[in-house]
């Protein structure tokens, strides 16, 4: 598969990655790639195959209503990159 | 040229379950920042959700209640974009495969009963809540991972005030099925409007503009009346208008091109692997429409034609679950429904009012008000002695009949009483008693009033009258 079927400047921004001119021939070959090697499976004959939403043949996984216990706060923010007032802080959000 | 507004409205609402639509946390408002939290709510590798069968029930419900079709298959799909308060970089939500779809919402409009129809209704996840200081923001994940359902309206709606009419019909069909608590405060519904303008009478839309960030019916309203004239104003000197996200500015009264999300229109929504696909069986929707209940509009109608009463105190009854749910009870087998429905809503509304109670915490039933309007219908009291009943049942309970005996409230209607009165009354007022003899009929509230003096408010005012006329007039 060629590099036409995607924009990998496209891609690189989607993902929120910078990347140099350098990186995105490398990158931009090697999604090519990956991506025609997905393409094998176009080869396979699905008509007698039902479409379906998961591989595994199981509906209506779900949970009663209950509340489990959760994290303290020290938990939950032990990864936190930076904390304050028991919240995760980020860069200020600009809407 | 004329213009004309189409409008849709996408409204969140939070389902009133106790813990969150992916993990056992609790759903809960107002708990400390980051408490109600875990490893699959922070979007923790290696996590599996697993959805809330009550969540999914209220979803069916809520598809009930909104004449939807529940389909027999759904699923759940990822909706990738990076915001801080979007932990795992996607959102759980339902793409192609909703759980409800095609239904819609009658309500009253002015005059007349309109219909908005409903797109579809589908279940996803809350996101975190941002807070907003000089230097940072913080997030507070706490409401990341509530049940949230979307419930998408066609563009059937033509104005601002319409929009508010259907947002507040939708809210009271929510509450009434017991799907959301609707809290506003609480920001328990939250909308996005599409607004585009046309030529009226043009059957291709216009540019779609969308407007975010609307916690509040209002809100929406006047971002309504702001949104159209200047869309029409930008077309009418010349310009055009681009699609967009636009954000609503309720302190500043205007909406405003929102930066952020420019570019992230492109959500490559796909299936989430980790939660198998919905297959309701008939066994398990049947239990679901087991819980489909009489809607606010229709309760209205049925409250006008059943008991004959005027259109605004059934809509007063209607608008207040718990107090028409007491107005059906005291109604029942009463012989006059329209004074019932006025001792509930201009009485005991106000005194729930006022003495910031709830209807639960009342010391006394709904036969009680039935009673009481029994007893004033039968002349053993006047009004302004059931007003003291209504008083003491609100205070201190018990039952109507026995505080008229504690209280000595009987009317007298006792002609050897009355008579006395009467004749004492016409003897001591000479000029009065000749004025209504000689036909100023109007005369004779005086000497009524000297009656009621005499018998300290326990005469029976109609009777008394009567009886007057007869002694004057013979």
């Amino acid at each position: 598969m060629s590099n036409s079927d995607f924009d990998i400047k496209y891609v690189a921004n989607l993902a929120r990655i910078k990347l140099s001119s350098d990186q995105e021939s490398r990158l931009g070959a090697q999604l090519g790639d990956i991506l025609g090697y997905v393409k094998k499976l176009e080869q396979l004959d699905i008509n007698n195959v039902e479409p379906m939403a998961h591989a595994v043949p199981l509906h209506n996984v779900m949970r009663t209503d209950e509340i489990q216990p959760s994290l303290t706060n020290e938990e939950a923010l032990a990864n936190a990159p930076k904390k304050g007032n028991g919240l995760f802080v980020v860069p200020k959000i600009v809407e | 040229m004329e213009y004309e507004a189409v409008i849709g409205l996408e409204t969140h609402c939070q389902l009133k379950t106790k813990s969150k639509m992916f993990c056992g946390c609790a759903n809960e408002f107002g708990a400390d920042p980051n408490t109600n939290v875990c490893p699959v709510c922070l979007g923790m590798p290696g996590v599996l959700p697993v959805p809330n069968e009550l969540a999914l029930q209220l979803t069916a419900l809520t598809g009930y209640l909104l004449n939807c079709e529940v389909p027999n298959f759904a699923k759940f799909d990822r909706k990738n974009y990076f915001y801080p308060d979007v932990c795992k970089d996607y959102q759980i939500t339902q793409f192609d495969f909703p759980s409800t779809t095609t239904g819609y919402v009658d309500f009253e409009f002015g005059s007349k009963i309109e219909r908005v129809r409903i797109t579809r209704a589908h279940l996803e996840e809350d996101v975190g809540k941002n807070n907003h200081f000089d230097q940072h923001s913080g997030v507070d994940f706490n409401r990341a991972g509530v049940p949230l359902l979307e419930i998408v309206s066609e563009p059937d709606i033509s104005s601002a005030d319409m929009a508010y009419d259907y947002l507040n019909a939708l809210k009271d069909i929510l509450i009434y099925g017991g799907i959301s608590d609707c809290d506003m405060e609480k920001g328990m519904v939250r909308c996005d409007v599409n607004i585009s303008v046309r030529p009226k009478g043009a059957t291709d839309l216009g540019t779609k503009i969308e407007i975010k960030n609307m916690n509040t019916f209002s809100g929406v309203r006047r971002a309504i009346n702001y949104e159209v004239p200047r869309q029409i104003d930008t077309l009418e000197s010349g310009g055009s208008l681009v699609q967009e996200t636009r954000r609503w500015d309720d302190d500043a009264g205007i909406t405003e091109t929102m930066r952020s999300k420019e570019h992230a229109h492109d959500y490559r929504y796909f299936p989430e692997p980790d939660i198998m696909p919905l297959r309701p069986s008939e066994e398990w929707l049947a239990e679901v429409r087991s819980h489909i209940v009489e809607l606010p509009l229709a309760r209205k109608q049925r409250f006008i034609m059943d008991y004959s009463i005027p259109a605004q105190d059934a809509e007063v009854l209607v608008g207040n679950m718990p107090l028409g749910a007491f107005f059906e009870k005291a109604v029942d087998g009463s012989k006059n429904p329209k004074a019932v429905a006025n001792w509930v809503i201009n009485n005991l509304q106000a005194r729930l009012v006022e003495a910031e109670c709830t209807i639960d915490e009342l010391k006394f039933g709904p036969e009680a008000i039935r009673e009481l309007v029994e007893i004033i219908d039968c002349g053993a009291i006047s009004n302004k002695g059931g007003q003291e009943v209504f008083n003491e049942l609100f205070n201190n309970g018990g039952s109507p009949k026995d505080i008229v005996d504690a209280r000595g409230l009987a009317q007298v209607s006792d002609s050897g009483e009355l008579d006395k009165w009467c004749r004492d009354a016409i003897d001591t007022n000479p000029g009065p008693a000749d004025d209504v003899r000689n036909g100023k009929e109007n005369a004779i509230n005086f000497l009524k009033g000297q009656v009621m003096k005499a018998s300290r408010g326990k005469a029976n005012p109609q009777i008394v009258g009567e009886k007057l006329l007869k002694l004057l007039k013979g």
